[in-house]
């Protein structure tokens, strides 16, 4: 069965720095695969690479079995790959409700028509309202995002990553900066999501990473360090001086 | 043979004049660029205050040309800083767009104090007698005010390139310029090095100003007809690159005068194709950061 | 979720939000304004309508870098390029082909610049930042060095006098005080203005401002930023060009200066003043530029110069977003003050 996503030998170097080191990585349909590893792993660089944000070195990254290594990050989205940011990508100066269109009218193609108003695509505001619904935001639609606390920001950047339609969904860190008590909100919403899409999770948290994942990766510095489901990677030893070091390095 | 040989000597000797004025007046430029991501574009302004306090030393004062050079520079200097302090400061994190407006602004603002006080035709400086005429270097005699730019222009850039390459003080400015959070993190004093930066990018700015007299003439709208011109060195070199913004000086100054001298209805033409032609190919310039 | 969890409060929002959408590109009436003034001015100044066609050039000038600008984030410095190259395309095949139809001209001027400006645009718009500008600073100033490579073409900066244009719709003459014109150039501006009014409100024009807004996003959701950056660019070159056709036109002069980058710095001026990305930030800014300097640098192009400068730096410092903008923080305060 071809992966959903499946990414292969993929290398990046910035001169002579390699941030990425030979990563194999494969999430099948409806995967839930979380990927962990201490600050400056290149967590967040090996989601640029698998969005096109940054080109490889070497490798490739394949979308149900379609090589997209060489595609735009426009063209990748298009075909049903979707990500969040680590920190808020949202559109302030614009309404939660034209955030939320802004996505369903590019996905739909609709954004290349110039003659009618963006409001009368009526099916396009239904489906945005639909969204802001299911994640309890729809008193928020008309207010500016930046006007928005960060949590509710950041459930805004969740419904526009899945206002795409998305296939394979990355999340970095989507319960980073929210205040403890806005949490919840984010999790439930990580826990309801459509079982057929592959969701890569990036998450620091590990109590939610053993709430969420079924398979777990392990990255340091670049490389793949260890591959496991959750039991194989909580009871395993060298995971734990990775993080442990970690700790004391925190304090 | 002899008198193609003459023909490119003498391109060659003007456009390196030509290109160490560029370097002097658009290195500070690029460094401020570079460093703190400013677009200001009123230095030309500081080049042309430079030029007219040159002016004023030398016909009101008397001063020798060569000293008030150096004293013009150093009040530009001086005076650039709490325009950085008090003004520039506020708008770091201001978009480019606000940047480039309040700059252009400061620059008309300029140029009408200065045309109110100069008035609008181009000024003369008198040059010591040393200064005027030829030298003589052996092979060839060539005119003694562009060797002693291109002398001063030699001096400044090793000056320069030792400061930014041996000294404390240039490490930090590199290190600020290739990335400024990391440089701050490390525990350098990055608003210091700016103000430091800016005065002496105006200073040398002032410097070329008051070269600029002879070798072009001055007039208040000097400010933003080489503005252009210092935009396009830094763009073509590379923001924050001592070495791009003095290879840029090269190519621009020695092409546009070649392709003046043998197409002198061309203009500027050169130097504008040159400009597009590097920066498809090369966005960031010859030695800048993507 | 079951539909029956919908709170009445939930629907009333959700009503809410949808009427926003729906009506947002309704015509508001304080939208006539701008329209009735301009008619207004044929009757009140009726000697000054020289300098009235001008200034409406300016405001289809203005306009159309807001689109750019103000709609799509992109700062360029050329635009003038665009502005000369329909003055110059009208100009030439009035000279060259004794085409002097005046509508048709205006058109092909439009198309022309249109054409150029998606080749230009399709090079440039790959950069941002300072080599965005400078790439547009420097394609400007190309171009008008080239115009005065053939001068015996171009006429230089002498120019090309003594133009003539056949009666507008083979019935109004030119007269000497630009009565034709006037109306000429307003009918022009409103028709432009219909189609830059449609594409604002459009979901084209929604992608536009989130290109401005956040590039990055725009990426990731799947859109194709560059080609829209071209159109946009396109479009704003072609109306560019349909005003430097008119300038020509109502002038029946043109320079190799239409080019100036001057002139490039004083539309962007006119358009900040006003107000970007709020479409008739451009009329307000380039009526009330045009006015001013009219008045105030025949009695010193000085104090002119100094008094432009001094405005931007406020405008920077105190008012980002123009007049409209310091109309609107007016506008809103006095609602305050009036509501109980």
């Amino acid at each position: 069965m071809t992966a959903a996503l499946a990414i292969n030998g993929l290398n990046r170097s910035f001169g002579a720095l390699r941030v990425t080191r030979d990563v194999d990585l494969a999430l099948e349909k409806g995967a839930r695969h979380a990927l962990i590893g201490p600050n400056g792993a290149g967590k967040t660089t090996l989601v640029n690479l698998i969005t096109g944000v940054l080109k490889p070195s070497s490798g490739t990254v394949a979308l149900e079995g379609a090589d997209i290594t060489a595609w735009s990050q426009a063209e990748r989205a298009r075909r049903g790959l979707a990500r969040t940011f680590q920190i808020n990508q949202l559109f302030r100066g614009l309404t939660v409700l034209e955030n939320l269109c802004m996505t369903i009218g590019e996905r739909d193609g609709n954004c290349n028509n110039m003659w009618r108003s963006a409001g009368a695509k009526r099916a396009v505001i239904d489906e945005a309202l639909d969204r802001l619904e299911a994640l309890r935001l729809v008193d928020d639609a008309l207010k500016l995002v930046r006007e928005l606390p960060y949590g509710r920001q950041r459930l805004v950047e969740i419904a526009m990553a899945l206002a795409q339609k998305p296939r394979v969904l990355l999340l970095d860190e989507p319960a980073a900066g929210v205040p403890s008590s806005e949490t919840h909100l984010i999790l439930d919403v990580v826990a309801s999501l459509d079982p057929d899409i592959a969701v890569l999770i990036i998450e620091h948290d590990m109590d939610v990473v053993f709430r969420f994942a079924r398979e777990i990766t392990v990255l340091v510095a670049g490389a793949v360090f260890i591959k496991g489901t959750p039991e194989e990677i909580r009871s395993n030893e060298k995971v734990r001086e990775v993080y442990l070091g970690e700790a004391h390095h925190h304090g | 043979m002899p008198h193609l040989l003459t023909i490119a000597v003498s391109i060659l000797f003007d456009g390196l004049a030509y290109a160490m004025f560029l370097f002097i007046t658009s290195v500070g430029l690029s460094v401020t660029m570079g460093l703190m991501g400013f677009v200001n574009l009123a230095h030309g302004a500081f080049a042309m205050a430079g030029g007219y306090i040159v002016v004023s030393l030398t016909r009101s004062l008397g001063i020798d040309f060569v000293p008030s050079l150096l004293i013009a520079s150093v009040l530009i200097a001086l005076i650039s800083v709490p325009f950085e302090r008090g003004l520039y400061r506020r708008l770091y994190k201001s978009t480019d767009l606000e940047q480039v407006l309040l700059t252009i602004g400061l620059a008309f603002m300029a140029i009408a104090t200065f045309t109110y006080f100069y008035g609008p035709i181009p000024k003369s400086v008198p040059l010591p007698h040393w200064l005027e005429g030829d030298v003589n270097l052996g092979f060839r005699s060539f005119p003694s005010y562009r060797a002693f730019l291109i002398l001063i222009g030699a001096i400044l850039i090793t000056i320069l390139w030792y400061a930014f390459e041996r000294t404390n003080i240039g490490a930090k400015i590199r290190a600020a310029v290739d990335n400024r959070r990391m440089a701050e993190s490390v525990g350098i004093n990055v608003d210091r090095l700016f103000t430091l930066t800016f005065a002496l990018g105006s200073g040398l700015a002032a410097l070329g100003g008051g070269f600029a007299i002879q070798l072009f003439g001055l007039t208040p709208y000097f400010a933003v007809l080489y503005l252009v011109l210092f935009l396009i060195v830094v763009a073509v070199g590379g923001l924050g690159s001592l070495k791009g913004t003095l290879l840029a000086a090269l190519v621009i100054g020695i092409i546009d005068t070649g392709g003046k001298y043998m197409f002198p209805q061309a203009g500027n033409f050169f130097i504008y194709a040159i400009t597009v032609i590097v920066l498809l190919i090369k966005p960031a310039g010859f030695y800048g950061r993507e | 979720m079951a539909a029956s969890e919908t709170t009445t409060a939930g629907e009333a929002a959700r009503a809410r939000a949808a009427e926003y959408l729906l009506r947002r590109h309704y015509v508001r009436w304080p939208e006539a304004l701008p329209w009735l003034i301009a008619v207004a001015c044929f009757f009140v100044f009726p000697d000054r309508m020289t300098f009235g066609s001008q200034v409406l050039i300016m405001v289809m000038f203005a306009l159309s870098l807001d689109l750019i600008l103000g709609y799509a984030g992109i700062i360029a410095l050329g635009h003038a390029a665009f502005f000369g190259l329909g003055a110059y395309t009208v100009a030439l095949a009035s000279l060259k082909l004794g085409w002097s139809e005046p509508v048709s001209g205006v058109i092909a001027a439009g198309i022309v610049a249109g054409v150029v400006g998606i080749v230009a645009g399709w090079f440039i718009l790959r950069y941002r930042g300072l080599t965005l500008l400078m790439l547009t600073i420097a394609f400007g100033a190309m171009l008008q060095e080239a115009g005065n490579i053939r001068s015996d073409f171009t006429g230089g900066y002498d120019g090309l006098p003594g133009l003539t244009f056949d009666p507008l719709l083979g019935h109004f003459q030119y007269d000497l005080y630009g009565h034709t014109a006037y109306w000429y150039a307003l009918g022009v501006l409103a028709v432009v203005f219909f189609f830059v009014r449609r594409i604002v409100y459009s979901p084209f024009g929604q992608a536009l401002t989130g290109i401005r807004e956040n590039v990055r996003r725009m990426h990731s959701i799947g859109s194709p930023v560059h080609r829209r950056l071209v159109t946009v660019y396109a479009i704003s070159a072609g109306i560019a060009g349909m005003a430097g056709a008119l300038f020509t036109q109502t002038n029946a002069y043109v320079t190799l200066t239409v080019f100036d980058f001057d002139a490039s710095a004083k539309v962007m001026v006119m358009l900040i003043l006003g107000g970007t990305g709020r479409l008739y930030g451009a009329f307000v800014g380039a009526a009330v530029y045009m006015v001013f300097e009219d008045k105030l640098s025949k009695m010193s192009p000085t104090f002119w110069q100094f008094g432009i400068g001094l405005m931007l730096v406020l405008a920077v410092m105190f008012a980002s977003r123009g007049l409209l903008g310091l109309a609107e923080t007016a506008w809103r305060r006095i609602a305050k003050r009036s509501a109980p």
